[in-house]
């Protein structure tokens, strides 16, 4: 286990870290009810790299995630504490509305669920609804260009009016990975996206998300610890809702500090 | 890994022969008998569902025709007035003694002596006394009519209808039965004649309250069901759609929206006859509303129906994956965005059935119509929803109180048509469904 992630580490250009902090969250704690699920993360999230939240089911690493674009608002017993920045700006400012966030802090789910309407429309419906593109032109434009960038373009460029439903699964998840994108976002999250998918459609989308950082800053939840170490820069190590381990991706796989991150990348639990 | 497999399996090896028993035969008995009863439950069923619906038909399909018979009419001058009196004086043509034109044709066809009292009697018995309006609208129609003789197909009295049907025993003595020795001689001559035929029954479809049966139909019923059943989609559809999304998607989860959730459940299973009471109360005592009004009806219908529809509609909403709602959210889109770009139309399909089900239910109530005054002979169309009216079930409510063998064959053809229109609305929902069902 740790020989693979080793080479695979080895393997890429090591690149020079950039320091620009695009997300800061400084004792976010998330309650659902009774129970605590989160105690106090402190992270810097890096514009334009990847980062990789990692660890155990149930530590907290996907309610995180969560956070960033407020998705937790919408579950009525989850309630969220602590300050939360993108750009120096704290999420919860009345000035930045939820729906603004959302536009600039896109996300793909764990189970692709594009909408079941047409592969054009779903492209289109985030610039639609945020008035992004003035004509029809703009519109055509703006969603070519995200299939593009999504490495769907010339799989599905003969159907767009069919059903994205109807693709394959790593299709679907890339629609919707195009359909982020369509809006435009600063950063996209992305919880477990490869987990419902084949190995061979797991590698298309991590090329993907490779691709993508030089233009977006990412965050990615993964459970397979050869993803992490393969697309991630920055790998934090969330257990039992505590912040156990954060640090370069390159040094949490070759020298964690932790215990816990020691024995979870050794395959001890989790 | 390996070792713990074999450390099991030690000393518990087990030959072909030597199976353990886990009860495989005990399972399969138990399948087997729960698939009787379910074959039992669902046969029974069906049977009661077939002698319902062979009583219903086999006494009801005969009102679906109508014996008439076809009289001469000479429509004299001497009792109508001339065509000039009859322009100017209206109410002398709408008082005229139609009656009277047709006794006259129908002796002349069987030849029957006018001054023969009892054969006179006995040969007027054997045409409806609905004639006055059937001869005064061909009249009023056309003037022109008047001085002429025209062969008429008039509506045969109920006993006729109902001998010829073979609703009476015609081999009990005469004064045992509704229709006499005599009269039945002239059926057979009018039969003869072929002045005497069984045609279909337009007028159960658009005639009013009678108290003759071969006059009466549910034309009333039906224009009063149908005011009522758009009142209750008008209404309930809009109100209890925006109750469903505002409590499924917007409503806080707490004590008061729990206590919403528990009432609008119980108002489900509330009888409806309590809702009639409430209709009296509110509708017609406090706001003055006129009785027997379709609007009325339609109203407490509504409060009828709202249950069923929230209780629908929230299931369909439920039903949509979460999936969809974090979909539209994390891209931006509002709340309201969300609920009628997205999850409003995945929901449609169950949210028409609902109401379907609903209207369904709402056509077939008879309780609470009848405490607002609904039961009311009702002879004309109402024109607008304020105007008195009847409903289909109510219809057959009220002629199943009737004495006479024609109405009770109108009772089972009234329920034939209502269950008609239940079996068209049921299949609309289900068509409708497919139409719009989508897979996600």
């Amino acid at each position: 286990m740790m020989e693979n992630i080793q080479a695979t580490l080895n393997e890429r250009a090591s690149v020079t870290p950039n320091r620009t902090i695009k997300m800061k969250t400084e004792k976010v704690t998330v309650h659902y009810g009774q129970k605590q699920a989160l105690n106090g993360i402190d992270l810097e999230v890096y514009e334009r790299q990847v980062t990789a939240l990692i660890g155990p089911s149930g530590c907290g690493k996907s309610t995180y995630l969560r956070c960033l674009n407020r998705m937790n608002d919408t579950i009525d017993a989850a309630k969220v504490a602590g300050t939360i920045l993108l750009d120096g700006e704290n999420i919860y400012d009345p000035d930045l509305d939820v729906v603004e966030l959302r536009a600039r802090v896109g996300m793909v789910f764990q189970k692709p669920n594009p909408f079941p309407k047409s592969i054009w429309e779903n492209v289109a419906y985030g610039p639609k609804i945020h008035g992004l593109a003035k004509t029809k032109d703009e519109l055509e434009e703006i969603v070519h260009t995200s299939l593009k960038k999504a490495g769907l373009y010339n799989e599905v460029k003969d159907r767009l009016d069919e059903p994205g439903t109807g693709l394959s699964g790593g299709q679907q998840q890339r629609l919707c990975i195009a359909r982020a994108i369509a809006v435009s976002p600063e950063v996209i999250l992305m919880d477990e996206p490869c987990s419902a998918l084949d190995p061979i459609a797991t590698a298309t989308v991590e090329e993907l998300i490779d691709e993508l950082k030089q233009n977006y800053t990412i965050v990615i939840v993964t459970h397979s610890m050869q993803q992490a170490a393969r697309v991630s820069q920055q790998t934090a190590m969330f257990h039992l809702g505590d912040l156990a381990e954060v640090g370069d991706t390159e040094m949490m796989f070759s020298n964690p500090s932790d215990k816990r991150t020691q024995d979870y990348i050794m395959g001890r639990f989790g | 890994m390996t070792d713990t497999t074999a450390t099991g399996a030690e000393g518990r090896t087990h030959s072909s022969t030597n199976r353990r028993d886990i009860g495989i035969k005990k399972r399969y008995a138990a399948e087997r008998r729960f698939k009787a009863y379910g074959i039992f439950a669902i046969v029974l069923g069906v049977t009661f569902l077939c002698i319902l619906l062979w009583s219903v038909v086999s006494k009801g399909y005969t009102a679906f025709f109508q014996t008439e018979i076809q009289v001469p009419i000479t429509f004299s001058e001497e009792i109508l007035g001339t065509p000039q009196d009859a322009a100017e004086n209206e109410t002398k043509l709408l008082m005229a003694n139609y009656p009277q034109l047709a006794r006259d044709g129908l002796i002349r066809l069987l030849g029957i002596d006018p001054e023969d009292r009892q054969a006179v009697t006995a040969a007027n018995g054997l045409i409806s006394q609905g004639v006055r309006t059937e001869l005064r609208d061909i009249v009023m129609s056309d003037l022109s009519a008047i001085g002429t003789t025209q062969e008429v197909w008039l509506y045969a009295s109920s006993q006729l209808d109902s001998a010829l049907k073979g609703q009476y025993d015609l081999n009990v003595p005469e004064n045992r039965r509704p229709i006499s020795d005599l009269q039945l001689r002239y059926i057979e001559e009018l039969e003869a004649k072929g002045a005497i035929a069984q045609n279909f029954n337009w007028g159960l479809f658009t005639s009013g309250a009678s108290s003759r049966a071969e006059t009466a139909g549910v034309g009333v019923a039906i224009i009063g069901s149908a005011y009522m059943m758009l009142i209750v989609l008008a209404l309930a559809l809009p109100i209890g759609v925006a109750a469903s999304i505002y409590l499924e998607e917007f409503a806080p989860k707490n004590r008061f929206t729990d206590l919403i959730e528990v009432n609008i459940n119980n108002l489900a299973a509330v009888p409806s006859i309590v809702f009639g009471i409430l209709g009296l109360a509110v509708f017609i005592n406090w706001f003055g509303l006129p009785r027997s009004a379709a609007l009325v009806g339609g109203l407490v219908l509504t409060l009828m129906t709202l249950p069923t529809i929230i209780i629908a509609t929230r299931a369909a909403l439920r039903a949509v994956p979460p999936s969809i709602r974090w979909a539209a959210l994390g891209l931006g889109a509002s709340r309201t965005q969300t609920v009628f770009q997205h999850v409003l139309p995945l929901a449609a399909p169950g949210i028409l059935t609902g109401t379907i089900i609903g209207l369904a239910q709402a056509l077939g109530e008879t309780a609470p119509l009848l405490l607002i005054g609904m039961v009311a002979f009702v002879a004309d169309y109402p024109d607008t929803p304020l105007d008195p009216a009847t409903a289909l079930p109510v219809q057959i409510y009220m002629w199943a109180n009737e004495a006479e063998r024609a109405f009770q064959e109108r009772t089972s053809g009234a329920i034939m048509i209502l269950l008609g229109f239940l079996a068209l609305m049921n299949l609309t929902a289900i068509f409708l469904r497919r139409r719009f069902e989508r897979r996600w």
